[in-house]
């Protein structure tokens, strides 16, 4: 396969000897060489070939990666495409992040550098293989010079170059510098896949090591000398601001340095992390809830019940839905389901760190999901040129989406607090577990209505969906797709079928959580559809599969879990299973979860089958890890998690306590078979999470009789 | 000011002795593997051994450590539970147990406790000791995993030096 380099574009400006120093990458990297911006020229002799690949002397091959890492494995998946195509061997193979630059570092999907949508392999499995041809074309062209062979002789392999004739042989590093002076090709040829070495194997992931011995430093673990560590004490009520302040008490803790009114709220900087939290919970702060969210959460779902019926946007309409309804020999069924706010929860909650340079100049250390956000948020608060700002991503503790925003909320709360310090010292800013919980931007609190009518052969020919929420790409008059995705182009083949959706504001930023869209509308389709089903007197599966005849990849995962939980014999007495099947980020996930009712009354989950379609499998281990993460993480937020506004819009939940994480003995064990597949890749980091819910819910109406109306299903089926 | 033992060291805090020991370690020692999580002890991202058993540090104050042993995820090798941190770890990169990697520390420190009172523990064992470690990634599966195979390396270990003894 030849296709033209669209590493080309970017080529030039890392020609011309232009070097970069990169060490040992999982390491805040260039955080000495940060005290000293200017004298960022002269560095070792490591070259850089293209954006993404940079080849040392020592032969090791530094791969930047484009995505931020947090767990759902670029690193490991990007180098693997690099690798293969330079034919490089594992060992030699290093990851470091790229810095923010839109023109080099964009998601081609996005037009801007962005992790999100899980589409880190897909939109860089052309790109990042192209990088590593070129490089590895550049190094046979600088050897074929330098042995006076022709370059088509060359053979490379596990990182050797070789000339079969004359017995020379080398590594790569030999001809760095040579090659780098060289003009790329135009074209490269990648490799077929019946030719892969590395994509397709369980590559070990480069940063596992480092995050077993402590040695892996994320944000939060940055120390600069001098610096300061800022908390801001926020608001109780979403969107209050601050009326009134006093901040004696605080001021006179040993250790604080600084009180600031910030827009978010109130910064105190501190020598320490302790006294920046003493001196917070010192502060005497009196807020303006004019502009706040005073509605209580079931006020809200109220509110948005009552605009059921009235005139919504339409967002699929096929068939003639009032026929299905109308037809006296017909069925019908109804069902309405709540979703409450979630909070993503990320281990690491969220910080940042800032420091200005000598030439006014500022860089940022963060787990930067957005960098191109970010850097234009730090550039319009602290007034620089965006060219001035560098952002060095970080290692993140997790992110599930709340990372990533429109307009970099959390990264201007940050360039703020800086800019308030007077910007000379460098400022750590971080977040508590409590501001985390209470920092809105959540999965926002979804309404749904479903009608649906069984005609009198029992087939299912109706389908009537409405859906309420917020739109969390800010729309007013038309579909925001993240509130209908996955309902509104429902696979099963149903004759008259309507979606309708209301965009609703509220004082609580929404956000994107973790498969977004999915995780509401996956819950209602298959949910509703089981129900359909068994009132039809049809099997889950078979049912299922004969709605699904123009879907093929669906059919494919659903008949594999089906044959991956009958292998494994009937369920043990008092154990049930449910089923799920549901497309996301252009990746299929079937999933049967077994389930039983615990002495105390509460639902158990004992195992879940897994069948996932996601294209090529650069690497199963790492697509396994992302099924049982996201099984896990999806199963903890809907057996357990809501955040709740209470009486005059308090928000209820603050830590862990109350807003519970899966722990260890409520992780079911998790069985996943990846379909083998030649179609390009596409994402995992998302795609487990959706099935999860209706398949517990499922399951567990199967066995209690009680269906499953609002989530999450612990509160709702035990009060 | 406050006394104790750190990683095999002796060293001392001046600061306000209410300081929880999470931060003591973090700004005053530098040492950033222990992480902070919750705050609150549920998470158990801060977890440290003292005296030999799993402490969360986040809720510790520093004067309370005074005299005491304080071991942390930097000083495990070099450790009374060299061995089975050593097992542990072997495990946890066999099988890539990590994935963002935030809680890890915690999830081997207390991994590396619970196999050195019990070292061939059952499912229900490892989820009694590991159930105060949060991991919002959802390692957990490979953590289990990662536990029983360290075990099994102790044990096969055990068992052949015993051999080496008797022979
Ligand atoms: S930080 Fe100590 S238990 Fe969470
Ligand atoms: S690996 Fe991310 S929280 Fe455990």
């Amino acid at each position: 396969m030849t296709s033209s380099s669209s590493v080309n574009t970017s080529r030039r400006r890392f020609l011309g000897g232009s070097c970069l120093v990169v060490g040992f990458t999982l390491t805040p990297k260039g955080l000495a060489q940060a005290y000293d911006a200017s004298n960022n020229a002269s560095k070792s002799a490591a070259k850089t070939l293209n954006a993404f690949v940079i080849v040392a002397p020592d032969d090791t091959v530094t791969v930047l990666s484009k995505h931020i890492e947090f767990g759902q494995g670029p690193y490991t998946g990007l180098a693997t495409l690099v690798a293969e195509e330079m034919d490089a061997d594992w060992a030699q193979i290093r990851v470091d992040s790229a810095p923010a630059d839109n023109e080099l570092y964009a998601n081609t999907m996005f037009g801007a550098q962005l992790t999100g949508g899980s589409t880190t392999m897909a939109n860089s499995y052309t790109q990042m293989r192209e990088a590593g041809a070129t490089a590895r074309t550049m190094l046979l062209a600088a050897a074929a010079i330098e042995w006076s062979v022709p370059a088509s002789e060359l053979t490379v392999e596990k990182g050797r170059i070789r000339h079969a004739k004359s017995g020379k042989e080398s590594g790569f590093g030999a001809f760095a510098a040579d090659a780098a002076k060289l003009t790329p090709p135009e074209k490269v040829t990648l490799k077929n896949s019946s030719d892969f070495v590395l994509i397709g194997e369980n590559r070990p992931k480069v940063d596992t090591k480092v995050k077993t011995n402590g040695e892996a430093k994320f944000t939060l673990d940055l120390q600069l000398d001098n610096m300061l560590i800022a908390t801001v004490l926020h608001p109780s009520h979403y969107g209050a601001t601050v009326s009134s302040l006093d901040a004696k008490a605080a001021l006179a803790i040993p250790g604080v340095v600084d009180v600031k009114a910030v827009p978010s709220g109130v910064a105190v900087y501190a020598e320490n992390t302790y006294a920046a939290l003493k001196g917070r919970q010192a502060l005497n702060v009196k807020w303006n809830e004019s502009a706040a969210e005073t509605r209580s959460s079931e006020q809200i779902i109220d509110s948005y019940r009552a605009m059921i019926g009235k005139k919504g946007i339409t967002a699929t309409e096929r068939g003639d839905i009032s026929k299905a309804f109308s037809n006296d020999t017909s069925t019908t069924h109804e069902a309405e389901f709540v979703f409450p706010f979630l909070a993503h929860a990320p281990m690491e909650p969220l910080d940042a760190v800032l420091m200005r340079q000598r030439d006014g100049s500022i860089d940022c250390y963060a787990g930067s999901q957005f960098p191109t956000g970010d850097k234009q948020a730090i550039s319009e608060v602290c007034q620089i040129d965006a060219g001035k700002v560098r952002i060095h991503t970080q290692l993140a503790g997790g992110s599930f989406g709340r990372r990533a925003q429109f307009n970099s909320p959390f990264m201007r709360e940050a360039s703020e607090v800086f800019k308030a310090s007077g910007m000379s010292r460098p400022v750590k800013l971080f977040w508590t577990r409590e501001d985390d919980i209470r920092g809105g931007f959540y999965r926002p609190i979804y309404v749904h209505q479903l009608k649906g009518a069984i005609n009198a052969d029992g087939t299912i020919d109706g389908w009537d969906q409405v859906v309420v929420g917020q739109s969390i790409r800010g729309k007013t008059d038309e579909v925001d797709e993240t509130s209908v995705e996955g309902a509104s182009d429902l696979p099963y083949v149903i004759e008259n079928m309507r979606m309708v959706s209301h965009n609703t504001t509220n004082g609580v930023p929404p956000l994107w959580w973790r498969s977004v869209g999915h995780t509401h509308t996956a819950f209602t389709v298959e949910v509703f559809l089981d129900e359909l089903l068994e009132k039809s007197g049809k099997d889950p599966i078979e049912g299922r599969l004969a709605l699904l005849k123009n879907n093929p990849r669906e059919s494919a995962v659903l008949r594999r879990v089906a044959q991956m939980a009958s292998s494994a014999g009937k369920p043990a007495k008092g154990r049930v299973h449910g089923v799920a099947v549901h497309k996301s980020f252009s990746s299929y996930v079937a999933q049967i979860a077994e389930v039983s009712v615990q002495a105390d009354g509460t639902p158990k989950v004992h195992k879940v089958w897994v069948a996932v379609d996601c294209g090529v499998a650069v690497n199963p281990n790492i697509i396994k890890a992302q099924m049982e993460g996201g099984v896990g993480y999806g199963l903890g937020a809907i057996l357990y998690d809501e955040i709740t506004l209470g009486e005059g819009g308090y928000i209820k939940q603050s830590n862990f306590h109350d807003y519970r994480s899966l722990r260890i003995g409520e992780m079911p064990e998790v069985i996943v078979e990846i379909i083998e597949s030649n179609e390009s890749p596409t994402g995992v980091g998302e795609p487990g999470v959706p099935p999860i819910g209706p398949a517990v819910a499922n399951a567990w109406r199967r066995l209690t009789g009680k269906p499953v109306r609002r989530l999450p299903l612990v509160r709702s089926q035990l009060s | 000011m406050i006394k104790f033992q750190l990683n095999g060291k002796q060293t001392e805090f001046n600061g306000d002795p209410s300081t929880p020991l999470l931060w003591v370690i973090r700004d005053e020692k530098k040492l950033t593997g222990t992480k902070y999580g919750c705050g609150i002890a549920q998470c158990g991202a801060c977890t440290v051994h003292l005296n030999g058993s799993t402490l969360r540090s986040c809720v510790t104050p520093i004067s309370e450590v005074s005299g005491k042993e304080v071991t942390t995820i930097e000083g495990l090798l070099s450790s009374k539970v060299s061995a089975e941190a050593t097992a542990v770890q072997r495990a946890w990169v066999a099988i890539d147990v990590p994935q963002c990697g935030y809680c890890q520390s915690g999830q081997v420190m207390s991994a590396v406790a619970l196999l050195k009172a019990n070292s061939n523990p059952t499912d229900q064992d490892i989820d009694n000791a590991m159930a105060g470690n949060i991991c919002r990634c959802a390692t957990y599966q490979r953590i289990r995993q990662g536990i029983h195979d360290a075990a099994g390396t102790l044990t096969a270990s055990a068992s052949s030096n015993v051999k080496g003894e008797t022979a």
